[in-house]
């Protein structure tokens, strides 16, 4: 046999328990996790080792104009997003892909609804303040940190897009590596809301 | 994956954007060893200045161009860009790709008894990711100002007010860095997932468990690197202070940034997250090469490698300890003494790792009937270039010594010992080695034999001195050492130092000529000409698409040379013992 057909990308791995995407998956994050890691502890030190006093003094609640309320619902809307995504993988392991679709449409949904508050309630107004992240060091992380993890919804969206789309078409010819995809999309999806999880107590609140 | 395998494929699918690992292994080969080779020419350029600073430069100087070269002299900027593209490209465009991307996607696989990658499509990605950063490095050059010029290290606040070339620079690494991430996932999961039956962890060559953890530094430590360079993009383009003090002061003028004066960043963070990386990044450039020398030690000495688990405990230890001792570039930053004192220790710590596996490499030579062919002699001659490398680095490791050698010629001397005649001949071992495997035919042991042997002298020749005038305190990036009275006894070194190099250059003349003869007219050889025992040898030469004839089975560890019950003086994995 001179086989190039790859073992375990569909089919966990008897003794490791996951199929190869799967563990691809976990990896990704786990470097996912080392550059968000340098993120939050960039604004930690820069946070900590602001002067107390001068032109680069840390600015305070009044002074950030971010509101609680807002981040709070965009918190609220990611968390719902995991929730169907969880949902349209449980729909697909029990072989009900139309349904599994829809709950992949919400999905979708609440991540552009997230963008959507994010760039019309928060960052709009922001700038037309004439609030750049050249202001101070609090927007310059601020716009940096919120803009990666927004590009990474979008990149979520991408897929997740595609999955509703043109790869939607997977499904029919191999359901179990379809299932797989939308469960790896899932952790991904998941750690998207994670790091929101995280900054919208580091930015809002603290 | 469930497509037809039997179809033939077009000329385009097949070599440019194949999905097999063992093309994409050789298009980063010949693609980073002609990088490597032109970070060589940036270096032999540098080395005119610095032997006849302020004469013409024969020939080339006119050619150059006026913007550059005024007069036929480089002028100081040109230089300074000099030395960070020679650094980036060797390390990230020449040395990692080479390791990793040649080696690691070719010989990897193959030893492990797997059929592909796990990921061929994202491995055909992580080529085209990388070929685009290098192209965007390389076309840095011709931006205004010209390519990056802030050391290759980029610190601020000099990186952040620097010229347009510092820009691509950082984009040019957010495609390196993600290239590597991509590899690195893939790595790790072909090795997790794709073993042939009965080949166990600890059946695995040295070489897997070297790219093993050289996958886990790439995927965790490059990170931090992209959020820095994110970070500094934003400092260069958005008009932010991550890395700006307060009140900075450039020629008398307080800096503005951006449309209000801005301020407290911090340039120390930098330097943090810099080396937080390009720590564990040593180490990728080590490991690898400690792999390939392991592999050809155990074959050319027709002995097992002795301790085979402790070498590979010491290469696990070593992964681990290499993301605690980052700050130890950073003593004189003025971080305080207790931090300093925590990272001397762990600084201290590593090199136990280091000295057990490069120990277990020489006492696996004792009574060995060596072959000294020309990948043995590059072999063994790593090990004492690696040594030098590794023990001129413990005075660098304590802050008391440090505070002196910073920043000198010695600093140069220790790295390029371990990564040039260190990781360099490693990669040449590896080439003359697996050369058969990738053609079906072996390079010319002559001009092998000369090409090492001029290599050797270049390379001692031109580092060596770097010691010598790098403790009489010459600094590493100045533009023109005779400026300085205190380096005046000090010029003849650095002249042999650059003759040295000019000779090493003309030492890979006969490599470059050996390497294309062969492929065309190479000796043609059997599937295992090296009489060797791991499974590549196993696959026919070369391996045609899918690898293996048979699924291969392993019966025994990878380095079963003169066992006793044999006629043959080896013992290959995927033999089945006679009843």
């Amino acid at each position: 046999m001179s086989a190039s057909v790859l073992p375990y990308t569909v089919k966990p791995h008897p003794v490791t328990g996951v199929y190869s995407g799967k563990l691809g998956t976990w990896l990704f994050l786990a470097s996912e996790v080392m550059l968000f890691g340098a993120f939050f502890s960039t604004y930690v030190l820069l946070r900590v080792g602001a002067p107390t006093e001068g032109a680069a003094v840390w600015p305070t609640h009044e002074q950030t104009h971010l509101s609680w309320k807002i981040g709070g619902f965009n918190t609220l809307v990611l968390i719902i997003s995991s929730v169907t995504m969880v949902l349209a993988w449980a729909q697909l392991k029990m072989n009900n892909f139309s349904k599994a679709r829809l709950y992949l449409i919400v999905t979708f949904v609440l991540a552009g609804l997230f963008l959507v508050v994010k760039l019309t309630m928060e960052y709009y107004p922001k700038f037309e303040a004439g609030i750049r992240p050249s202001t101070n060091i609090f927007f310059a992380a601020y716009f940096v940190l919120t803009g990666l993890h927004a590009l990474h919804i979008v990149g979520g969206m991408v897929v997740i897009g595609y999955f509703i789309g043109p790869g939607a078409s997977l499904w029919k010819k191999d359901p179990e590596y379809f299932t797989n995809r939308i469960e790896c999309t899932g952790l991904y999806w998941h750690f998207v809301d994670l790091v929101w999880i995280f900054l919208f107590p580091v930015l809002y609140l603290l | 994956m469930s497509h037809d395998e039997h179809h033939e494929l077009s000329f385009i699918r097949k070599y440019v954007f194949s999905i097999d690992h063992k093309v994409i292994g050789i298009q980063y080969g010949i693609t980073a060893l002609c990088f490597l080779f032109f970070g060589f020419c940036l270096m032999m350029l540098m080395r005119w200045q610095l032997a006849y600073p302020g004469q013409e430069l024969p020939v080339l100087g006119k050619l150059l161009g006026e913007e550059f070269f005024p007069g036929g002299v480089m002028t100081p900027d040109f230089y300074n860009s000099l030395g960070v593209m020679h650094g980036t490209i060797m390390i990230f465009l020449g040395v990692v790709p080479l390791l990793v991307g040649a080696f690691g996607n070719y010989v990897m696989p193959l030893q492990i008894g797997a059929p592909d990658m796990s990921f061929p499509k994202l491995n055909m990605a992580s080529y085209w990711i990388y070929l685009c950063g290098g192209c965007v490095m390389l076309a840095s050059f011709f931006v205004p100002g010209g390519a990056a010029n802030s050391g290759w290290t980029a610190y601020p606040p000099l990186s952040v007010t620097a010229t347009t070339g510092q820009t691509w620079w950082i984009i040019g690494m957010v495609f390196l860095i993600t290239s590597s991430l991509l590899g690195s996932v893939n790595f790790i999961v072909t090795i997790v997932q794709l073993r042939a039956k009965g080949l166990t962890m600890f059946r695995l060559p040295f070489f897997v468990w070297s790219q093993l953890v050289t996958a886990f530094l790439l995927l965790l430590a490059f990170p931090p690197l992209e959020a820095a360079g994110v970070l500094q993009l934003a400092d260069r383009v958005l008009g932010t202070s991550f890395f700006l003090p307060e009140g900075l002061v450039i020629s008398g003028q307080q800096l503005v940034q951006g449309a209000v004066p801005s301020g407290g960043g911090n340039p120390i963070l930098w330097q943090h997250l810099f080396w937080f990386l390009a720590h564990p990044e040593v180490y990728v450039l080590i490991l690898p090469a400690m792999g390939i020398v392991g592999e050809i030690i155990a074959n050319n000495t027709r002995k097992p490698l002795w301790g085979y688990r402790p070498i590979v405990y010491s290469s696990i230890f070593l992964g681990f300890m290499s993301f605690i001792v980052w700050a130890h570039h950073m003593f004189i930053t003025g971080m305080g003494t207790s931090l300093s004192m925590f990272f001397a220790t762990t600084t201290m710590i590593i090199s136990i790792p280091s000295v057990v596996i490069l120990t277990a490499l020489v006492i696996s030579l004792y009574k060995g009937s060596i072959r000294f062919n020309v990948p043995m002699l590059f072999a063994l001659s790593f090990l004492p270039m690696f040594a030098i490398g590794g023990l001129t680095g413990l005075p660098l490791g304590l802050p008391a010594s440090d505070i002196h050698l910073h920043d000198t010629y010695y600093v140069i001397g220790h790295f390029h010992y371990v990564v040039a005649p260190g990781t360099i001949f490693a990669i040449f071992a590896g080439v003359y080695y697996w050369f058969p495997k990738v053609t079906g035919r072996r390079m010319s042991e002559g001009l092998g034999k000369i090409h090492f042997w001029l290599s050797l002298i270049g390379m001692n020749g031109a580092f060596m001195p770097m010691f010598f005038v790098g403790i009489a305190g010459m600094l590493r990036r100045g533009y023109d050492p005779a400026a300085y009275a205190a380096n005046e006894n000090l010029l003849g070194m650095v002249k042999m130092s650059s003759w040295s190099v000019w000779m090493l250059g003309v030492a890979q003349l006969p490599f470059i000529l050996n390497f294309f003869m062969s492929i065309v007219a190479g000796k043609k050889v059997s599937a295992n000409p090296w009489e060797a025992t791991t499974l590549e040898w196993s696959a026919p030469s070369p391996p045609p698409h899918g690898n293996f004839e048979a699924v291969p089975v392993v019966y025994r560890g990878p380095y079963e040379y003169s066992t006793d019950d044999r006629k043959d003086d080896f013992f290959p994995q995927h033999l089945q013992a006679e009843a």
